[in-house]
């Protein structure tokens, strides 16, 4: 059977504005969910490179279950399967904000262990042998020079979770791809919508690149 | 004269390894001690015993009247004896995200509350007198080996140390930078600084140490002036290594 099959732009271009609403639930449970995962990272990246076992075994279990399960599982797990323990339900929203927080915390416990780890650790030794503390050493001298070297890693982890949140249309969340499912529903034109969907997520995505790597030029001078 | 370094049956062990036997010395005020040994020999360790950077396992150290315990057990005397001893490393270990003066004015502000003028008329007089007054503003990346390990002495200098300790200063530069960085050393050893230096510079043992120590294998093998020690070894270690390194 040939297809009879004619790229219509006046749908895609009547799409818009209705895919556009969806666009704020995108960033705000991206940045949301990131700003979050950024401090987890830190806490339980710093947390995993510990010699301390208590401190050291508690950060690694967190990496690994998060790494380890799908972020769809876990966003299901918390919409649908946390109500159950604490006795209210959790809004899509939040849902999708804390599955974005957890599941990046997670990678990004991983690029600090890295990025500090990365350290010389003559630099460590500098700093105690001029008398600073091993707090001071660390926040002055140890993670500055490590997050210049995080930088890339953590502009992969905030693309990966952009497009994670595609996922939370399952749980109703009026992003982007629930904005194209809800107006597919009436129309019918699956090819022209999911198209402006893709090129909508490009256009996040490409913009932050664009962003990294000002960012990055800008301030890997010296290291 | 006061003793500011003095050790006394001190060891050290890297788990199986006995990199440290017995070690007695003492290393008074304004003496330049050199030490000298193969590589492997605990010279290195030994110095960095002096500050914590490494522990020892048993035996007393004392630095400037503070008493470190075996297994950095006294961490308020390392405290103090880290504002009062400053270190040069071979690879420099300049910090590559601050500028050379920034480098030099961090621990004053940081450990002294030093304030940020008092900080920065600090850092100029010192890189004048280490001869780089004029590359204050650059990144150490951007200065040659010579010029970053006399930054490494101004940031050491700038916590006026009662101590100097030297672990192999010049042995990561280029040979024509070699004799700026021991000019600088020679300048402080004038000027009354206490230093212990490891090196391999023999002609700089030599004319600047009030004392040279062989250490082979762990052990304080001889020591002395350095002519009593260059040009008449007494301990046949000593003069095979010596053979082997003056002999080129």
């Amino acid at each position: 059977m040939e297809s009879q099959f004619q790229f219509d732009w006046q749908a895609a271009i009547n799409a818009i504005p209705f895919l556009l609403e969806g666009i704020p639930y995108t960033l705000m449970i991206s940045f949301g969910g990131l700003l979050i995962g950024f401090v987890l990272g830190i806490f339980f990246g710093l947390l995993s490179i510990n010699k301390l076992w208590f401190l050291k075994w508690p950060a690694t279990a967190y990496i690994e279950i998060f790494r380890g399960t799908p972020i769809l599982v876990q966003v299901l797990f918390i919409f649908y399967g946390l109500p159950d323990l604490i006795g209210t339900s959790i809004n899509p929203f939040t849902a999708g904000i804390a599955a974005i927080a957890l599941n990046s915390g997670a990678y990004i416990s991983e690029v600090v262990r890295g990025g500090v780890q990365s350290i010389d650790k003559g630099q460590n030794e500098a700093g105690l042998s001029l008398g600073l503390s091993r707090t001071q050493t660390f926040w002055s001298i140890i993670w500055p020079q490590a997050f210049r070297r995080m930088v890339p890693p953590l502009g992969n982890q905030a693309i990966v979770s952009i497009k994670d949140t595609s996922l939370f249309s399952v749980i109703g969340v009026g992003e982007l791809v629930r904005q194209g499912q809800i107006y597919i529903a009436t129309t019918f034109q699956a090819f022209e919508v999911y198209f402006m969907v893709a090129l909508m997520y490009l256009a996040i995505t490409f913009s932050l690149s664009l962003i990294l790597r000002f960012v990055e030029r800008r301030g890997l001078v010296s290291v | 004269m006061t003793d500011i370094v003095k050790m006394k049956g001190m060891n050290k062990y890297f788990g199986n390894l006995h990199v440290l036997k017995d070690i007695d010395l003492t290393v008074s005020q304004g003496e330049v001690v050199v030490i000298i040994g193969a590589s492997g020999s605990g010279k290195s360790t030994l110095i960095r015993c002096v500050n914590g950077l490494e522990e020892f396992e048993s035996g007393h150290l004392e630095v400037d009247g503070h008493p470190l315990a075996p297994k950095s057990g006294n961490p308020k005397a390392l405290a103090e004896i880290r504002k009062e001893v400053g270190m040069v490393f071979q690879q420099f270990n300049l910090f590559p995200h601050l500028t050379v003066k920034k480098n030099i004015m961090l621990a004053p502000k940081k450990v002294k509350d030093a304030p940020e003028t008092v900080a920065n008329a600090t850092a100029e007089r010192l890189l004048n007198r280490v001869g780089i007054g004029d590359q204050a503003d650059k990144y150490p990346s951007h200065l040659s080996g010579g010029q970053q390990q006399r930054v490494a002495i101004a940031r050491a200098l700038a916590m006026e140390p009662r101590l100097m300790l030297f672990d192999e200063p010049t042995s990561a530069l280029d040979p024509e930078m070699i004799g700026e960085v021991l000019d600088v050393m020679r300048e402080l050893a004038k000027e009354g600084m206490t230093m212990m230096v490891v090196t391999h510079e023999m002609g700089f043992a030599r004319e600047v140490a009030d004392r040279v120590i062989y250490i082979h294998e762990g052990q304080i093998v001889e020591q002395g002036k350095p002519d009593d020690v260059f040009d008449n070894p007494q301990n046949e270690r000593t003069q095979a290594f010596l053979s082997r390194v003056l002999a080129h």
